[in-house]
């Protein structure tokens, strides 16, 4: 994806953000604009979350188990429904460069949305059948039909070359991962999101798998939302970081300052402790890419 | 032994279903040691079973001397309450009393009502009624199989279901393959049920023909009759489940509300 554009552009702006689980025995209505402290019972996963993402951009989510990373990523794709917030999405027009202008994600069709923001989850969850059908799944469900050049080609990328007819549910947990990658980008997806895809991996496949995102993200000039629960990844790969704690943002930077800062010290243990929250900070010019009030052209 | 002990049927009944009642408790006592945990649930349901029969043959036998049309009230009451019998083990399906409901009265209905269109279920309120509550509630059994294996496969199976749509998949196709699956466990009893005729089972109609003096061949073909409407009217019903079914474990959005 050519992401040449104007550095004042947001692929994806994300407005406070809240998605909470009703009482007990108790219908939860969206958007009704109750504020946190009137939630009576009620348990936020994730509270008032807000940023932007530039084209081209790797964000990398960090937070402790249960801080509403993976639930956050699962509001972007529309796998859940958040009870209030927004999400703006400037994606492609189609059938050309030109962008949509920032529009409210619900205004997109949902299997049209998750087709454009691909996911990829912690665990492959391959389909039965061969590793060339799950490959092929996305495009099939706009029936359009990938060749096996196709299908072939794509594996070659991720190392997989003539693992087109084996079965997908005999492969190993790094091969598994290179295939949910594949799958995920044969839809060609303006925007990644990757829920920890390295965590179940042994160490060698943790490695090579993170290899091949970071060169698949660099080669295409994917915008990527990145889950991971270790800031040494998070400060490898990422332009900019995002810490979450207990469902709310506890602290923001872009990279160019993380790598200012010591390199013995985890700078998400320096600077992102809630009281040094700096969510303030998101229109601030960025390395790659810079969110102000405007979606900008990211063609 | 027993009949030896009573010198009429009602009580000779009574001393007969207690009989039968102790021994299934016993079987769930001895299943209780593996921790099925379906004792509680036993007696409650005996105790059930033998008031709704009884008084089933009470209202049967004010209605044996009612117009044929009583009994379509009959059945219609029967299958109201298999539909809240079915919504009872899909709890976690929401809707799922309409959902039963519909299936039923569609499969149930559809396949009586070409029977007695064709002559072969004569609306006569004493042959309608024993049939179609068998129909009726073979259809309920299935239904219950069908629904309970579809939620357990939708549950173990969030993860590939969420991948699927995820890739843009639509609920049908990320589904598809766990409705087969609960499709096929339904159907299993049943068509063991229809290759075993008459091998390991003789069913009480074609006995009650014979006992009545009809010809034992003749019994043995209706009898077949009656085992495929019911065979069909139970797919039918599991079917038309089936394409209700995924509507309701997703949100308009097409998120999986079915989770673990």
């Amino acid at each position: 994806m050519d992401c040449s554009r104007p550095s004042n552009s947001y692929l994806l702006r994300c407005s406070e953000l809240t998605r909470e689980l009703p009482a007990p025995g108790k219908r939860l209505k969206h958007e009704n604009g109750a504020t946190p402290s009137a939630l009576n019972g009620r348990r936020a996963l994730i509270e008032d979350v807000s940023f932007d993402l530039a084209c081209g951009e790797v964000l990398a989510v960090t937070g402790p188990s249960g801080s509403g990373k993976s639930t956050l990523l699962r509001l972007l794709n529309r796998l859940d429904e958040p009870t209030s917030g927004r999400v703006l999405l400037n994606l492609k027009k189609p059938g050309g460069d030109d962008h949509t202008g920032g529009i409210d994600y619900r205004s997109i069709p949902a299997r049209e949305l998750r087709r454009r923001v691909g996911m990829v989850m912690q665990r492959a969850y391959l389909f039965a059948g061969t590793v060339a059908q799950n490959v092929a799944f996305g495009p099939a469900q706009l029936a359009q039909t990938l060749t096996s050049g196709q299908i072939e080609e794509m594996l070659v990328r991720v190392g997989l070359g003539g693992y087109g007819e084996r079965a997908a549910l005999t492969l190993s947990g790094g091969e598994a991962q290179r295939v949910a990658i594949t799958r995920a980008l044969a839809n060609r997806p303006e925007l990644l999101l990757l829920d920890e895809p390295t965590s179940s991996l042994d160490e060698a496949a943790r490695d090579s798998v993170e290899a091949l995102l970071s060169s698949l993200i660099r080669e295409n000039n994917l915008a990527c939302v990145w889950v991971t629960h270790d800031p040494a990844q998070a400060q490898r790969l990422a332009d900019s970081l995002l810490r979450l704690e207990e469902g709310r943002v506890a602290g923001y930077r872009p990279v160019h300052r993380l790598k200012a800062s010591s390199g013995d010290v985890s700078p998400f243990e320096s600077t992102y402790h809630p009281a040094v929250t700096e969510v303030g900070e998101l229109p601030r010019v960025r390395e790659r890419g810079t969110s102000t009030d405007h979606p900008g052209n990211c063609g | 032994m027993i009949p030896r002990y009573f010198h009429d049927q009602v009580t000779q009944g009574a001393a007969e279903c207690a009989v039968a009642a102790v021994m299934a408790l016993l079987v769930m006592l001895l299943a209780e040691r593996r921790g099925v945990g379906l004792l509680r649930e036993l007696p409650l349901a005996q105790l059930r079973g033998i008031v709704q029969i009884v008084t089933v043959g009470g209202i049967l036998t004010v209605l044996l001397r009612g117009p044929s049309g009583t009994s379509l009230l009959v059945l219609g009451g029967m299958m109201l309450a298999a539909a809240s019998i079915v919504r009872g083990r899909a709890r976690q399906i929401p809707r799922a009393f309409a959902l039963a409901l519909i299936s039923i009265f569609v499969g149930a209905g559809s396949i009586l009502a070409v029977m007695i269109g064709a002559g072969i279920l004569p609306l006569r309120i004493t042959m309608l009624v024993p049939v179609g509550s068998m129909v009726i509630a073979q259809t309920m059994n299935m239904q219950s199989i069908f629904l309970d294996r579809f939620r357990s496969e939708v549950v173990s199976h969030t993860g590939e279901i969420e991948s699927a749509l995820a890739l843009g998949g639509s609920p049908d196709a990320a589904v598809s393959i766990y409705l087969r699956a609960a499709y096929k466990a339904s159907l299993i009893p049943s068509i063991d049920s229809v290759r075993s005729l008459g091998i390991v089972w003789i069913p009480g109609i074609m006995a009650g023909m014979v006992l009545s003096g009809a010809s034992p061949v003749y019994a043995a073909l209706y009898q077949f009759v009656v085992i495929s409407t019911i065979f069909s009217a139970a797919a039918l019903t599991c079917l038309v489940a089936s394409a209700l079914v995924t509507r309701r474990v997703f949100s308009p959005q097409e998120q999986l509300l079915l989770r673990p």
